[in-house]
């Protein structure tokens, strides 16, 4: 048993109002500057749709993540060799127009303008030529809240696969928010994919980073994530991704994302997994057992044999205690309410959803009338179709969707009737028994999703620095000085880079 | 004189450049240090262009180190007569030649006329290209036309030699002076892009990732490991 610890997140989607707030402030923090305008570590979709960079998920087509042949894993877009011979241009890479061409608007001219008989206005001009955009055809949020309705919803690939039409007039349709960020995966197939070996997952934290004096624009890992969450900078002809803001989480604080998550659907915490059963647990045969074979590979903070190897193996008090009080283990491992996103693409993603309840209550019109079973087939015929949820939190298996629903209803239930009244205590048993879960558990689970303060949504210990052998020499310094040094980015070998 | 500025000081100072700036990139300008990739901007061009140029420039450098690094004499004792050898050469070089000078074209056309490239090409990459396409060019010219309508000419016996006794510091410049004229400015060409290597994108050659095939897939690395060995640099 070689046990590591991992700092992972889960968002209750039921929470998300879709305002983009995470979008910003994360862009404001780490993707501001030359070569990374087009880049969002962390973006909010609207599903369905086709997401960004555009169909993501069309893994035929980028090929991302690892696929099962024989029974061993093996790399979607080709192992060490093929890459190799690729290297000269890479075929699966995305392009620009994949994602967006970043634009800004010309604001000068509101201010120069000479005085004329019509309003001066700011044309939006490209960050990548510099040249007027007449009509900007693409953007990150372009199909925000559906709006690219029947002519953009179609390109959804979780859409493509569903059997039954998906309604798009507007008073039938289904609509919830999907925030992404890298999912700091426990097999990452970013890592596998590098060539030059500088993408690599932290021993301590797990987080998986690039090392920006290894890489060598290569770019395998651009699509070799099969989330796409690496991207390539074309200023420094590097690859950056997320790094879940680890001068932050080493501090002890949140990422900045879920720092300002108005939603506060974030929460952060400490699992420990065996890193020697990682391997198998990604090569089951059925992909809709890779939900379950993930959880076999995290450990109970509570086992004294767990506690005992962790401290054996350098992992200290705090972290320990943290993965005990961790929100992320009780989402996750407790009340099985949280699900990996696209577990079939077999790169155990860490960061995990609650999928959202409330497009299906809405669908429910007379609520004070009904009798608690009367959730059960409002759960069964919901407006999202279970399918999709599936699609995209379960490998297609909608017997864990529905699981996760009942709970949840559940939770609504008996909250209702505790504090509302009205609901008859009978019928809410057959709900609860139906959900498999107990009272207790409920109004645990009602606290941590409901009313749960700073603390208890991120319980992050801080960086292992006693380790740490030169800890004086390291006073002082910052950790990403060289990523963004205050006075900018060095590109070209003998000269000063100005960007555009 | 020409011996000894054209084919003696000239060689040692673009070997010195290289060697020494090179190093200087690596160590401190790491992060200037990687393949110059466009492909966000452009694929169709780039998928033709780059996998052409590439492929053609391997070939040409094994060719090169046939023709020039492995002495006459090693042929004469496996027993591959003139005529053979040179037959190779001109079809195996010509090949190889047209390659590179085609793919180099389709590089220099994507350049300026796909507007999102061009906006990112620096002095330096067309420098690069034009001179790759120079040396290129006469290569290829001197193996398909010069070759077959002149002479065949034996490089192995004049510039092979020059080129090895660089390396022992012995340099024999005078096998140089007779050398046909064209050959003469295709040697001196090459000398300065050896010389621009470490001022451009091309040290991404020296970093082919050969050892991808055998390390592990997964990467793991301790935080606190991290650099260790180089406290005193920063
Ligand atoms: C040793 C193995 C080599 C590898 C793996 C390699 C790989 C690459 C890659 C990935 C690119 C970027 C293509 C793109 O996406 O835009 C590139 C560009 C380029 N390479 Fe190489 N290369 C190698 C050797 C060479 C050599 C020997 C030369 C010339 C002497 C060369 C000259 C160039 C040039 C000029 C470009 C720029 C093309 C452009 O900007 O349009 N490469 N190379
Ligand atoms: S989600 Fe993150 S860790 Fe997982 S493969 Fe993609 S970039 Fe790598
Ligand atoms: S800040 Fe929170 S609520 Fe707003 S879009 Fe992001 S995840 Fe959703």
């Amino acid at each position: 048993m070689k046990i590591k610890a991992q700092v992972a997140m889960v968002m209750h989607l039921d929470k998300c109002i879709g305002c983009h707030t995470c979008s910003v402030t994360c862009k404001n923090v780490w993707t501001n500057r030359p070569g990374m305008e087009y880049v969002w570590y962390n973006n909010v979709e609207t599903r369905p749709g086709p997401g960004y960079p555009k169909s993501w998920e069309d893994t035929d087509r980028y090929k991302g993540g690892w696929t099962l042949r024989n029974g061993r894993l093996h790399l979607k877009a080709g192992g060490p060799i093929s890459k190799l011979a690729n290297i000269f241009y890479n075929p699966n890479m995305a392009e620009m127009d994949d994602f967006y061409e970043p634009w800004t608007y010309d604001y000068q001219n509101l201010i120069k303008s000479p005085r004329k008989e019509n309003i001066p206005v700011a044309r939006p001009k490209s960050m990548i030529t510099g040249d007027y955009i007449d009509k900007p055809t693409w953007g990150s949020n372009w199909d925000d809240d559906l709006a690219g309705g029947s002519e953009v919803v179609p390109m959804d690939p979780n859409v493509q696969k569903l059997q039954e039409h998906i309604a798009m007039e507007y008073e039938k349709t289904f609509m919830m928010y999907l925030p992404r960020i890298c999912e700091h995966c426990l097999n990452p197939s970013c890592v596998a994919s590098c060539p030059s070996g500088a993408l690599y997952k932290r021993d301590e934290d797990g987080i998986v980073l690039v090392d920006q004096d290894a890489c060598r624009g290569w770019r395998f890992c651009t699509n070799g994530c099969p989330y796409h969450k690496v991207y390539y900078n074309w200023n420094t002809h590097k690859a950056e991704k997320c790094n879940f803001c680890y001068p932050r989480t080493e501090a002890g604080l949140p990422t900045v994302c879920s720092e300002t998550c108005v939603g506060r659907i974030r929460y952060i915490g400490v699992l420990l997994y065996d890193a020697d059963k990682v391997k198998e647990a990604a090569s089951v045969e059925d992909p809709k057992d890779l939900y379950e074979s993930q959880l076999s590979v995290f450990l109970d903070p509570f086992d004294p044999e767990v506690i005992a190897k962790a401290e054996e193996q350098g992992i200290n008090r705090s972290w320990i205690e943290s993965a005990q009080e961790s929100p992320v283990y009780k989402m996750a491992m407790k009340w099985k309410i949280a699900l990996p996103l696209h577990p079939e693409y077999r790169t155990l993603p860490m960061v995990w959803y609650v999928p959202p309840l409330s497009p299906i209550m809405s669908h429910i019109t007379n609520e004070s009338q009904l009798s608690a079973e009367g959730y059960i087939p409002a759960v069964d015929d919901m407006r999202i179709p279970m399918q999709y949820l599936a699609s995209l939190l379960s490998a297609d298996d909608t017997t864990v969707i529905r699981k996760v629903l009942l709970k949840m209803a559940a939770m609504r239930v008996h909250m209702r009737a505790k504090t509302v009244g009205g609901i008859d205590d009978m019928k809410k048993s057959k709900l609860l028994q139906e959900a498999d879960i107990t009272i207790e558990e409920l109004e645990d689970m009602a606290r941590l999703l409901g009313v749960a303060k700073y603390n208890e949504r991120f319980v992050i210990p801080t960086g292992r620095r006693e380790m740490d052998e030169d800890l004086h020499y390291k006073q002082g310094a910052c950790s990403i000085e060289d990523l963004a040094p205050p006075e900018g980015m060095v590109t070209y070998p003998f000269e000063r880079s100005e960007g555009l | 004189m020409e011996a000894l500025l054209l084919w003696t000081v000239f060689p040692y100072i673009c070997g010195t450049i290289l060697i020494v700036a090179t190093f200087y990139r690596f160590i401190y300008r790491g992060k200037s240090w990687t393949a110059p990739s466009t492909e966000i901007f452009e694929k169709k061009w780039l998928r033709i262009g780059s996998i052409v140029f590439h492929y053609g420039i391997i070939f040409a450098f094994v060719g090169h180190l046939m023709g020039v690094l492995i002495p006459i004499e090693v042929y004469n004792s496996l027993g591959v007569d003139d005529h053979t050898y040179h037959i190779f050469a001109i079809v195996g070089g010509g090949f190889a030649g047209l390659m590179v000078v085609m793919g180099l074209i389709f590089l220099l056309i994507r350049k300026f006329s796909f507007p999102r490239v061009k906006a990112h090409t620096s002095f330096g990459d067309y420098f690069t290209i034009v001179l790759l396409l120079l040396v290129a060019g006469l290569g290829t010219y001197m193996t398909i036309i010069y070759n077959t309508t002149v002479v065949a000419y034996e490089y192995r016996l004049t510039i092979g030699p020059w080129f090895r006794s660089l390396f022992t510091f012995n340099p024999v410049s005078g096998l140089m002076l007779g050398v046909p004229t064209l050959f003469k400015v295709h040697v001196v060409l090459s000398f300065l892009l050896f010389a621009s290597i470490p001022f451009t994108k091309l040290v991404h050659m020296f970093s082919f990732p050969v050892r991808y095939p055998t390390r592990a897939p997964q990467q793991y690395r301790a935080r606190d490991g991290y650099r260790k060995n180089e406290g005193n640099k920063l």
